[in-house]
């Protein structure tokens, strides 16, 4: 990326994109699903800067989130899954950091967490559903009254059951409130020169959550000219006005799949298992894969060519078949 | 002599037993990915597999082993995400049939996927909803699975994520539900399904060589155990699709029988 081609200066490093746009106690929003598209190059930088009291919101989350619980940078998340499937059922340091009670929890439901992304993203302050009627996801709340008062990014009330005004049978809905994150960090595949969006595969929540965002972070295996994405713009995902920062980063989602560029890398993830296990192991595992590779270049190093080629996808599937995934 | 198989090869087959031909499958994780995929394969081929994440009908050449897995993206008639596939699990016109887990269940079919005890200070944290709550409130139906013992088959749910048919009688309807609930909660020892009127959960089949008894020594609530038949062994063909086709490296079927 030469500077003449970014008037806005949106082409940077990871260092740069953390340092100018993640704040301490920022409300942090993570794209991708458990084991797919988890902006994990993204998720290090954060550990490296030693970000402290970041308030999480999140749908289903596995490697990223995991990583920076474990790390110590989470306060509070507002969740709806914790898991890498059969890698970890249930994330491994978010376990422990939410036994132990350092870390505050507030459960959502997926569809629930979608629609207070997409309130936010519209402006509107909420959403009506009908999940979880009767359930302890509305009855129980993670955040205290006291603390809702206190803390201007939480609202009043964790849900409100209602009626349906628009009928007279006294029909019942959830209204959820919007999510307006600080700031959302996003793995992609391709980011045109102009800052466009292409995600391939599913796209999760990612469009909701960046919309929703103050401020977004992109990640991306390729840049390419924004002519090439403008060729075919139906396949585009994201305008290049909402994006503030760009980040390339080759297998930016290791150890999580990237559709079309690498599957998930189940050696490294087994590994992970065992070692976020026990407090000293997890130390090992973040010097050795975080504080120790001080840049995605370094860190592929670290995994090696013999594991990046394994889990390289097959371009007619999007991931690596006959892969190994005991 | 009948071929040996492994309890979980029998729960696979038992839930994927339950699924119809032309039924839209709101799978998850583990074993209702393959009951979902072996009924596919044998008796339901016009079955269509969506998932949470926005994969419509992919063409599972492989197991996925997360709803997120790039296996649920390949060969799929559409690719999208989570408000589209909630929008297809809600659809009125859509008999949608959705399979959880769980950690606990009550007599109601009521799930805990959240965590054991105090909620604040949990003892044993678990993932969490996901899109459970999700299906519990929306789809056509829930097919269930657990491992059968008193530890999660409880009077009590120590966090209730996902509601089933709450206390029973008509209060799921009550509470705002227009559709849905648990149909059958399948397990290592047999297929429970609930009560037309009551909705509280019955013993439907026992699995070959397992006793009524043994289904009550493990539940920790009154079940009604009188209206119970056998269920049939696994085929060869059942079998074979399950190993050969389906889970050719176990994943998910784990270690193979003796």
């Amino acid at each position: 990326m030469s500077e003449g081609n970014d008037p806005q200066g949106k082409f940077m490093s990871a260092e740069e994109a953390v340092r100018r746009f993640v704040k301490d106690g920022d409300l942090v929003t993570i794209g991708g699903f458990t084991v797919s598209r988890n902006p994990m190059a993204l998720a290090r930088e954060i550990i490296r800067q030693g970000r402290r009291d970041l308030h999480l919101a999140v749908h289903s989350h596995g490697q990223a989130m995991d990583l920076l619980v474990g790390a110590g940078c989470v306060r509070r998340i507002e969740v709806a899954y914790g898991g890498t499937g059969r890698f970890a059922p249930t994330c491994i340091r978010f376990r422990r950091a939410a036994q132990s009670g350092e870390l505050e929890v507030e459960d959502y439901s997926n569809f629930q967490m979608g629609l207070r992304f997409l309130a936010g993203a519209l402006n509107l302050p909420f959403m009506p559903c009908r999940s979880g009627l009767e359930s302890d996801l509305l009855a129980k709340w993670g955040f205290s009254p006291e603390l809702r008062q206190r803390e201007g990014k939480l609202a009043r009330h964790k849900a409100v059951v209602t009626e349906n005004p628009f009928g007279d049978t006294g029909e019942r809905v959830v209204l959820l409130p919007a999510l307006t994150p600080d700031v959302a960090l996003i793995h992609a595949q391709y980011v045109g020169d102009d800052g466009t969006v292409r995600i391939k595969g599913l796209t999760f929540l990612d469009l909701e959550q960046a919309r929703a965002a103050s401020r977004v972070i992109v990640s991306c295996e390729e840049i390419v000219p924004a002519a090439y994405l403008r060729q075919d713009p139906d396949q585009n995902s994201l305008p290049h006005f909402l994006i503030d920062a760009v980040v390339r980063a080759p297998y930016g989602a290791h150890p999580t799949a990237c559709h079309y560029f690498y599957d998930y890398d189940p050696r490294h993830l087994n590994m992970y298992r065992r070692e976020a296990g026990e407090d000293e192991s997890f130390r090992g595992y973040l010097k050795r894969w975080v504080f120790d590779a001080p840049d995605q270049e370094s860190y592929l190093a670290q995994v090696g060519t013999s594991d990046l080629i394994r889990i390289r996808a097959n371009s007619q599937a999007g991931y690596a078949p006959g892969l190994d995934r005991r | 002599m009948p071929p040996a198989y492994t309890n979980k090869e029998m729960m696979a087959l038992a839930a994927g037993r339950l699924v119809d031909n032309g039924d839209i499958l709101f799978a998850g994780t583990g074993l209702s990915m393959l009951a979902a995929t072996v009924a596919k394969r044998i008796h339901a081929p016009a079955a269509t597999v969506f998932f949470e994440t926005g994969g419509i009908d992919p063409a599972l050449a492989e197991l996925p082993l997360a709803v997120a897995d790039p296996r649920v993206m390949s060969g799929s008639c559409l690719n999208s995400g989570l408000l589209d596939a909630f929008s297809l699990l809600a659809h009125r016109r859509l008999r949608t049939i959705s399979f959880l887990g769980a950690a606990q269940i009550d007599a109601y079919g009521n799930i805990n996927t959240t965590c054991l005890g105090d909620y604040h200070r949990p003892r044993v944290r678990f993932p969490g909803s996901g899109g459970a709550c999700d299906a519990m409130s929306q789809a056509f139906a829930v097919i269930l699975f657990m491992q059968h013992d008193k530890q999660r088959f409880v009077e009590k749910l120590d966090y209730l994520t996902s509601p089933g048919w709450l206390s029973g009688g008509d209060s799921r309807e009550k509470a705002g539900f227009q559709r849905g609930g648990p149909r059958a909660v399948v397990t290592n020892l047999g297929v429970m399904k609930f009560d037309e009127t009551t909705r509280r959960m019955y013993l439907h089949q026992l699995y070959p060589g397992v006793s009524a008894q043994e289904v009550a020594d493990n539940t920790g609530f009154e079940m009604d155990l009188t209206r119970a038949s056998q269920a049939e062994p696994p085929s060869e063909a059942e079998l074979k699709a399950l190993r050969e086709d389906v889970d050719p490296q176990r994943l998910i079927l784990g270690p193979a029988a003796e």
